[in-house]
């Protein structure tokens, strides 16, 4: 494979293609709607009006309104149809030929669509994630041949470095210094590690870019690897996203095929082999010495840091270890340049986030916006505010380990340093809407019921102090604690993010720590100095049995 | 379960050997390991194979694993027992799982179980005395957009309700 044959495979594909278009949603969100008998009978209805010639009807990734699935876009007539049923595919292919359909729409230039700036997800629900030659007619790889034959592996570590992009993981690492510190690491052994062990729930932005683009993740690691050295990469991968591990182990395939991966590529020297490592349920294994652990084979615990990965990793050579959303930036930022993306997002949050808009909120789905976009723009425009006339009351950023943002600050810029002053996180990009419904100590108790049965056991602060909390929890829940109780429980927080080995520990407190700051009220109505009275009706009876299991 | 055997058995591991060569799926098994080279990182990876294979990890499988990638039966239950997605006991003919997730759960999906777990009178991780159903929790499936999900023998179920929920397993039952 050298630059021409690239070029060869965009160009037949671009001439392959039909005057009109009909994009159907293949992740999972649609599918579990039905979108494979909507693909069937859309194909079937094509070929019954004799269109095969002029319809191509392809499967592609996210496209993004996940609440509205599933989803078929016609181009170049720009019309969105949603809550599509495998029935209504005739009436879509009359439309397109220019006649009357009664099939719903929604109009694809919403506030929801235009407020986006694409740069992870600009292949999301374009390109067929089954299909390598779809992922090269949208200029794939290229990014790949011209690191490999023009730049010195150096060069790309500073080319990382001046784009300013950050670990899309949560923590917000600068990306480039990684690479760096990688590089420089002494050892004939290195390895990448793309962590796709997206445990947060109320989290899918990596599901679904694994799911809708899963080349972008592949070459993003090949760059990767060139400019550290390494010659061996593993995705670890959650088994609860079958549909994401088929399609990379199909994408790893074709890519193997096309010398793309392997030895040789590009014919250069340099050689890169992908493995999968499918996770087996453990929200600990996101944290990158635990998950380095699973990767052998292990328990997923983690261990003390010095030593960090980036010297002492996997098999104890050094190891970067990324997040999805950080390797599908990396062939845009060398495509495009490291310029381009600086010129994008904040001072000190560069480029774009992907977020995935869930809870109580009219439009749910997956969205891109650039860092710095307030709040209240992301839930109220583009979500369209809490359905059935409901108040958002706060937005959870960040899963157990993050915080909930009441609705006064929704002011908030989004990116790393506002958040992390407001007690949330930007966490690897979940985005949770409660309204007035929602209780935010049971909230609160939810997240520590989570990290309880999540930790690992392995440090006495995390596995013990979560218990204890929980227990306060539930007792201010059934309305049995006392002020006591509370400072207790303020004063375990604070011991437990202090001293606990790894950051489900030490981020643990942060959901009880931020509605205890935002809604202590909430925390205060729930006391009772009495202790004879009857719990009374509203607060919920307790799950910790449910817990155990 | 192995680590509770108070006592040592004599003969375990022949016995679990012997049950084995009876069993073709024990040889798809070691077809698998062959595969990674009989590697013992790939622990994990053959582990999932075995669960797909029987559906559950029984103790002679486990013994059995042990054996062939040359690792202490102590660490193959170790690994074993610390991921939730292995089960050590066998499921019921349907599986229903509901998701937790956060986005799930502000949507009712603790009313979801509440009333499966009503209805079916189980817990979460239970199977019913007649072994037609499991009920089990997932942390998050990935499926927010389209919350509250339950995934009935495997196949994701958009924006349930309690009502459907307990429909569905009446459905399994009436079967």
């Amino acid at each position: 494979m050298i630059l021409n044959d690239l070029i060869e495979i965009k160009n037949a594909e671009l001439a392959g293609r039909k005057k009109i278009t009909l994009r159907c949603c293949m992740a999972a969100g649609c599918l579990s709607c039905g979108a494979k008998g909507v693909k069937q009978q859309l194909d079937k209805a094509v070929a019954d009006a004799g269109l095969q010639d002029q319809v191509e009807v392809r499967g592609v990734g996210c496209m993004k309104l996940c609440c509205e699935g599933p989803l078929v876009q016609a181009d170049p007539q720009n019309s969105l149809y949603i809550k599509v049923t495998p029935e209504n595919a005739p009436s879509i292919v009359a439309a397109i030929q220019g006649g009357q359909t009664s099939v719903a729409q929604t109009d694809p230039d919403a506030a929801f669509f235009k407020r986006q700036l694409f740069i992870v997800l600009a292949n999301s629900g374009v390109v067929d994630p089954e299909r390598i030659e779809s992922y090269i007619a949208a200029d794939g790889y290229q990014a790949l041949h011209e690191v490999l034959n023009e730049m010195a592996p150096k060069n790309v570590v500073e080319s990382m470095v001046q784009s300013g992009l950050r670990g899309r993981g949560g923590a917000g690492f600068p990306t480039g210094l990684k690479w760096g510190t990688v590089a420089k690491s002494p050892g004939a052994k290195k390895y990448v590690i793309c962590n796709a062990d997206e445990g947060d729930p109320g989290a899918f932005m990596d599901r679904s870019v694994l799911e809708s683009d899963p080349h972008s993740v592949l070459e993003g690691m090949a760059i990767a690897a060139y400019a550290v050295g390494a010659d061996q990469g593993f995705i670890y991968v959650r088994a609860e996203y079958p549909l994401a591990i088929s399609r990379l182990q199909l994408a790893i395939k074709q890519a193997k095929q096309m010398g793309l991966l392997g030895a040789g590529i590009f014919e250069s020297p340099f050689s890169f082999n992908v493995d999968l490592r499918i996770g087996a349920g453990a929200f600990v294994c996101g944290e990158e010495t635990a998950l380095m652990a699973s990767v052998e084979g292990k328990r997923g615990t983690p261990r003390p840091r010095p030593p960090f990965p980036a010297e002492s990793g996997l098999w104890g050579s050094p190891t970067l270890i990324n997040n999805v959303e950080t390797f599908a930036n990396v062939p845009p930022i060398m495509r495009r340049g490291p310029e381009w993306f600086a010129g994008i997002g904040t001072e000190k949050s560069k480029g774009t986030k992907v977020f995935a808009l869930a809870g109580k909120i009219k439009n749910t789905g997956l969205i891109e916006v650039p860092m710095g976009t307030p709040l209240s723009v992301i839930v109220q425009d583009m979500g369209g505010g809490a359905p059935d006339g409901g108040q958002i009351k706060a937005v959870q950023t960040g899963g157990p380990s993050g915080g909930c943002i009441p609705a006064e600050h929704l002011d908030t810029p989004v990116d790393y340093e506002s958040l992390g002053k407001l007690g949330s996180i930007m966490g690897s990009g979940g985005m949770i809407v409660m309204d007035d419904q929602t209780n935010m100590v049971e909230i609160a108790r939810f997240f520590m019921e989570f990290c309880m049965d999540e930790s690992c056991g392995k440090c006495i602060p995390c596995r013990t102090g979560t218990v204890q909390m929980h227990h306060l929890l539930d007792k201010i829940i059934q309305r049995q604690a006392t002020p006591a109780d509370m400072a207790r429980l303020e004063e375990l927080c604070d011991m437990v993010k202090s001293t606990s080995l790894c950051g489900l520990g030490q981020t643990a407190p942060n959901p009880t720590l931020s509605t205890l700051r935002f809604f202590r009220h909430e925390y205060e109505q729930l006391l009772r100095p009495d202790l004879s009275g009857p719990p009374p009706n509203g607060a919920s009876e307790t799950r910790s049995a449910s817990a155990a299991s | 379960m192995i680590a509770t055997t108070a006592e040592k058995k004599q003969g375990r591991l022949r016995a679990a050997l012997d049950h084995a060569s009876g069993d073709k799926r024990f040889k798809i098994l070691e077809a698998h390991m062959k595969k990674f080279q009989y590697r013992q990182d790939a622990l994990i990876e053959i582990l999932h194979k075995a669960q797909e294979l029987f559906g559950f990890l029984e103790d002679d499988l486990l013994l059995f694993v042990s054996y062939k990638l040359k690792l202490p039966p102590s660490r193959v239950y170790g690994v074993a027992t610390f991921y939730h997605f292995f089960s050590l006991k066998p499921q019921g003919q349907h599986t229903c799982v509901v998701c937790l997730g956060t986005a799930c759960y502000v949507k009712g999906a603790d009313k979801i179980l509440a009333a499966i777990e009503g209805h079916s009178k189980i817990k979460p991780g239970e199977t019913t005395p007649d072994n037609r159903v499991s009920l089990l929790t997932a942390r998050c499936i990935g499926a927010c957009g389209i919350a509250p999900a339950v995934v009935y023998d495997g196949a994701v179920t958009p924006r349930q309700t309690a009502t459907a929920a307990v429909g569905q397993i009446q459905k399994w039952e009436a079967a």
